[in-house]
């Protein structure tokens, strides 16, 4: 039996192109079966933040495998940059959360700490700011604004050019995309998938689940599975201004064209990614609070998006036992993750396996008895 | 580029744009006024700068954005001259703020 591809991606989202991207690189023959414009896409509908503070509570080395692509996010940029002429846009400066209160600011504390006592935490520094601290880095913040914290290693981008480079670049290196692709079936003969729609089947010697939501109903097809869930995620976005922040706060930023992002709903929704005005209104008045300068500017915008998310709210990486060259990627942090997934994530599902290091995100810590 | 209808026996007011004072029509909305007098560029983009004027003139486009009594990005098209009104062109992004 022949194959037509050495690597079957399954979504064209940013976990997908960012695994599709690396996977070519590392010289395989890549196809990537995507939905059509009307997929439910996290991609196009995050904060773009690359983002680390207060990230891994409960699962230590979710906070180190961010850290780590936040320290390649970097190289990532300059090589889309020199290679496709994209500018992702990408900057490091630092990042806030703002407390409201006193006793948000305390809050804050006690969970950063405990983040950061918990054994085998990666180091990296993060500071707690008083009112007066925080005045100095950010002057134009409200009188309701009790503190912040903060950590250098936060960053942003503009993540709808990212997934733009990662297609151009992906398509450089050879791989070959198919949208209006929707996978029905996935078999498995002597070494080979078969990944079918109504139509035809695409052969594969291997094949990456990177379809968000969708994953939820493909993994049983390769002996694997996703509990994940859709999260619902609004946005408020104004028209362009003059530039004021140049810091990304968690739920405000000024993004590189000017317009400010105002973020970011987490609701129980289902597949409905409707706005409203109540939660919309809610993060407007917050953000407000925060900055009151920004009450003179038009909104020119709002939509809501779709986390993919788990129970325990990290990344699933598996790879199949009973269907080996059978991998899954599912996260609800695409844009912080982008350079893990290319640079190594993708180098592994190359190679044929996954490290050791990532048997921890296996879907089998959800296997657990449930409690009489 | 517009005339005027040789019509109408209409109040004047007189309106202040970028500092330079304007006569209008009352009941003219701000873009017709602007037209009126020969301003043809309203604003210039926040993105490459190019000059932008009404296209719609129905308050659809955002094309014709000045600034009106100190408040930035109004739609010129959707309001209406009033006697010593301020308008200003704009000029890239607004800035934030008061």
């Amino acid at each position: 039996m022949t194959v037509e591809f050495d690597v079957a991606v399954v979504g064209g989202g940013l976990v997908g192109a960012a695994l599709a991207w690396g996977i070519a690189r590392a010289h395989q023959r890549v196809v990537v079966l995507d939905e059509g414009d009307i997929a439910h896409r996290a991609s196009r509908a995050n904060f773009a933040l690359v983002w680390v503070q207060s990230k891994g509570l409960g699962m230590p080395d979710y906070a180190a495998w961010t850290k780590q692509s936040s320290d390649a996010w970097q190289g990532l940029a300059q090589e889309l940059k020199q290679t496709t002429g994209i500018d992702v846009a990408f900057s490091r400066p630092g990042g806030f959360t703002l407390a409201l209160s006193v006793a948000e600011l305390e809050a804050r504390a006690r969970l950063l700490q405990r983040l950061h006592n918990q054994p085998n935490m990666v180091r990296y520094p993060y500071e707690i700011l008083d009112r007066d601290g925080l005045l100095k880095r950010l002057p134009q913040i409200g009188p309701e604004v009790a503190g912040a914290s903060y950590c250098p290693l936060d960053g942003q981008c503009n993540s709808l050019r990212l997934l733009y480079a990662l297609h151009v670049g992906m398509r450089q290196l050879g791989a070959e995309y198919r949208p209006s692709h929707v996978v029905h079936a996935i078999d498995y003969h002597n070494g080979v998938f078969f990944l079918r729609n109504s139509s035809t089947a695409v052969r594969a010697e291997k094949v990456v689940l990177a379809a968000g939501i969708g994953n939820a109903r493909l993994a049983p097809m390769v002996g694997l599975r996703a509990p994940v869930r859709p999260q619902r995620g609004q946005i408020v976005v104004t028209e362009r201004a003059e530039r004021f922040l140049d810091h990304p706060l968690v739920t405000i930023r000024q993004t590189d064209e000017g317009t400010v992002m105002l973020g970011d709903s987490a609701e129980e929704a289902g597949l409905d990614d409707g706005v409203g005005l109540g939660v919309t209104s809610a993060i407007a008045s917050r953000a407000v609070r925060m900055f009151p300068l920004l009450k003179s500017l038009n909104v020119v915008r709002t939509w809501a998006g779709l986390r993919v998310m788990t129970q325990d709210g990290f990344p699933i990486y598996d790879e199949s036992s009973s269907r080996p060259g059978a991998f899954l990627a599912t996260c609800h942090s695409g844009v912080t993750l982008a350079a893990a997934h290319a640079l190594v994530l993708a180098p592994m599902i190359a190679a044929g396996s996954l490290s050791a290091d990532l048997d921890v995100f296996s879907a089998r810590r959800f296997d657990v008895q449930t409690a009489a | 580029m517009f005339r005027r209808l040789p019509d109408a026996a209409v109040a004047v007011v007189t309106i202040a744009v970028d500092g330079l004072p304007v006569s209008a029509r009352a009941g003219d909305s701000v873009a017709a006024a602007l037209l009126a007098a020969g301003f043809q560029a309203f604003r210039t983009t926040g993105v490459s700068g190019a000059s932008r004027g009404p296209y719609c003139m129905m308050g659809v486009c955002f094309d014709c954005l000045v600034a009106i009594d100190g408040v930035g990005s109004r739609q010129a098209c959707l309001a209406q001259v009033r006697e010593g009104m301020r308008i200003e062109t704009q000029r890239g992004r607004r800035p934030v703020g008061p």
